[in-house]
């Protein structure tokens, strides 16, 4: 009877630093950056209450809606480009391909690498006096532009560019295992009823992928918004505050601008952004009955 | 040209026509993928006027391992010109113990989740999950504090022990996902004869975890490895990984911009998690479907 009284407190034993480090650095720093967003901190953390002060400066800030404005144009043609881009690659790859074994993990090994080796190679690659046009113009192509880094309103798409070379074989990854995870029979039954190749697709493969699609979104959206390394890699945030993400505006009021209260309401909103997203899905996912 | 008739491949010979345009597909965009690693490693071997003058695609008429050289111990780094290898250690340094503590601890969590549940474990888990997404902006100044408090700020230690806590979320969920298909009778059966916690898990669950484990490390060791914010934001100079380092080389605004060397320093910090996911790719990919897929 000790025994087993013992044998059920151990679990809990063993289980109780992991939530105790999660409860700390996940939960309470939650609340805490919470509680500093509503301070008058500056450059170190400050106690002096101002409500939501922060806020409203923050939403009157014209370096926030950018930020907010480039998310949304990066992370919609990130998340768009990368599922079309992996679905796509994805029903190439599953045609019986010779040679599946060689070209899949070069779609994927980009996903190895850290956003800032990327950004490096990218950052390079899209320099007009030394990247491609330049190289172009060696070509004898003299007439060939594509300065979009340098450009404060094109800048913010070549962060598009890096990323999805970046992500699109992982989401590519994600379908193919979707498409091989799909039921043979209902494929010969529609050939059978003289369906063709494409309308199999259409009507009833790709509509079959809807786990993947909302696991691909969830993925792809919380990378979106958490991008860091590869704006800092890749542009620095300009030129200007042209591609200033977020998670950049943070880090550069939180640190380097001595705006801490606004930082931390940043950060908050970024938190907010995200839950919106995943915390639905995880619900839906985690249901009970849905549980595998 | 002759009076024979069409072959009844008129539709194979379009299907063959088909093939070879989906052939082509793919090896374009293998192509596209590869691109930038062929541009970095062809121009870490040349000479820096070749890069000027020259295009970005041609092989080096000239081949220099020079750029290597000074990348790993010789380039100037934020002010010292130490090159990218004390930076290299301080990243191993850190990324070893990191992987080794969140891995075992989320093998506990998920053997606990799965074999020894309780009241409440699944809001239990749910808060471990969700730990997996939140923005680090968040963390960034509560931690900094932590740090400071526990006098590890700048140090290893200090991102080791970062490092578990935002690992372990996927930790436990990679390994609670791979126990929940584990049959549960094995354990009660050893219950019943006896076996304690740590027994069962030692000669019954851990015996069968290859897989997962493998999977386990290879997501922890890319992620820790390729680490940027943490590293920017709690290392000093004896801590500082790699990422931060090759940033630091490759946007350090003094003199001249030697390219050859930023894409030799690009190249050895990708290179262990290259590395890693050639030798074991396939299980990296089949795990992250494990876990992305089927949550």
């Amino acid at each position: 009877m000790n025994r087993n009284r013992l044998q059920d407190i151990i679990p809990r034993l063993v289980l109780s630093p992991s939530v105790a480090l999660i409860v700390v650095f996940v939960y309470a720093f939650i609340v805490y950056t919470f509680y500093l967003s509503m301070t008058d901190s500056r450059m170190l953390p400050s106690y002096g209450f101002v409500g939501f002060d922060n806020y409203e400066k923050l939403w009157a800030l014209r370096h926030w809606w950018r930020a907010l404005s480039n998310l949304a144009i990066f992370g919609s043609l990130y998340i768009v480009i990368c599922s079309v881009l992996g679905l796509f690659l994805a029903i190439l790859l599953d045609q019986k391909i010779r040679g599946e074994g060689f070209l899949r993990p070069i779609y994927l090994y980009p996903m190895a690498l850290s956003f800032i080796v990327t950004g490096t190679a990218w950052k390079w690659f899209l320099d007009p006096g030394i990247g491609l046009e330049n190289t172009m113009h060696q070509w004898g192509w003299t007439g060939f532009e594509f300065a979009w880094i340098k450009d404060r309103n094109l800048a913010i798409y070549t962060v598009v560019i890096a990323a999805v070379w970046q992500s699109s074989g992982f989401v590519m990854a994600m379908f193919l295992a979707g498409l091989r995870g799909v039921d043979g029979e209902i494929i010969k039954a529609a050939q059978m009823d003289g369906a063709s190749n494409v309308t199999i697709y259409r009507r009833i493969i790709i509509p079959m992928m809807r786990p993947v699609f909302l696991s691909a979104f969830v993925v792809l959206a919380h990378l979106a918004i958490k991008s860091y390394d590869l704006v800092v890699a890749l542009t620095g945030g300009g030129p200007g505050q042209a591609t200033e993400l977020p998670a950049t505006f943070m880090y550069s009021y939180t640190f380097t601008r001595n705006q801490m209260g606004i930082g931390a309401s940043s950060a908050i909103i970024m938190l907010v952004m995200i839950f919106s997203i995943i915390i639905p899905y995880l619900y839906s996912e985690l249901r009970p009955g849905r549980q595998r | 040209m002759s009076a024979k008739p069409i072959p009844v491949g008129a539709v194979s010979a379009g299907n063959k026509m088909l093939r070879v345009l989906l052939y082509a597909v793919l090896i374009l965009f293998a192509l596209y993928y590869l691109l930038p690693l062929y541009v970095m490693t062809v121009n870490s071997v040349k000479p820096l006027a070749e890069i000027r003058q020259g295009d970005m695609l041609s092989l080096p008429s000239v081949l220099t391992f020079e750029p290597w050289a000074k990348a790993w111990s010789s380039a100037q780094i934020g002010v010292q010109p130490t090159g990218l290898k004390p930076y290299f250690f301080n990243s191993v340094l850190m990324v070893v113990p990191a992987v080794a503590i969140s891995t075992i601890l989320g093998a506990l969590n998920g053997y606990i989740l799965t074999k020894w549940r309780f009241r409440g474990d699944d809001v239990i888990f749910g808060l471990i999950l969700l730990s997996c997404f939140i923005p680090f902006q968040i963390a960034l100044i509560p931690a900094a504090r932590i740090l400071g408090t526990l006098g590890i700020a700048g140090t290893t230690t200090g991102l080791v022990m970062i490092h578990v806590v935002y690992g372990l979320g996927f930790t436990t969920l990679f390994f609670r996902n791979y126990y929940a298909a584990f049959p549960t009778e094995l354990v009660r059966a050893a219950q019943i004869d006896g076996a304690g916690f740590f027994q069962i898990f030692r000669r019954i669950l851990l015996p069968s975890s290859a897989p997962i484990i493998v999977v386990t490390v290879i997501w922890q060791f890319t992620n820790i490895w390729n680490d940027f914010l943490f590293g920017v934001s709690f290392g000093d100079f004896d801590s500082q990984p790699m990422t931060v380092a090759l940033n630091n080389l490759v946007s350090s605004s003094g003199g001249v911009k030697e390219y050859n060397v930023h894409f030799a320093g690009a190249i050895l910090a990708a290179l262990p998690t290259l590395i890693v996911y050639v030798v074991s790719g396939r299980y990296f990919v089949r795990g992250l479907m494990a876990g992305a897929v089927k949550g």
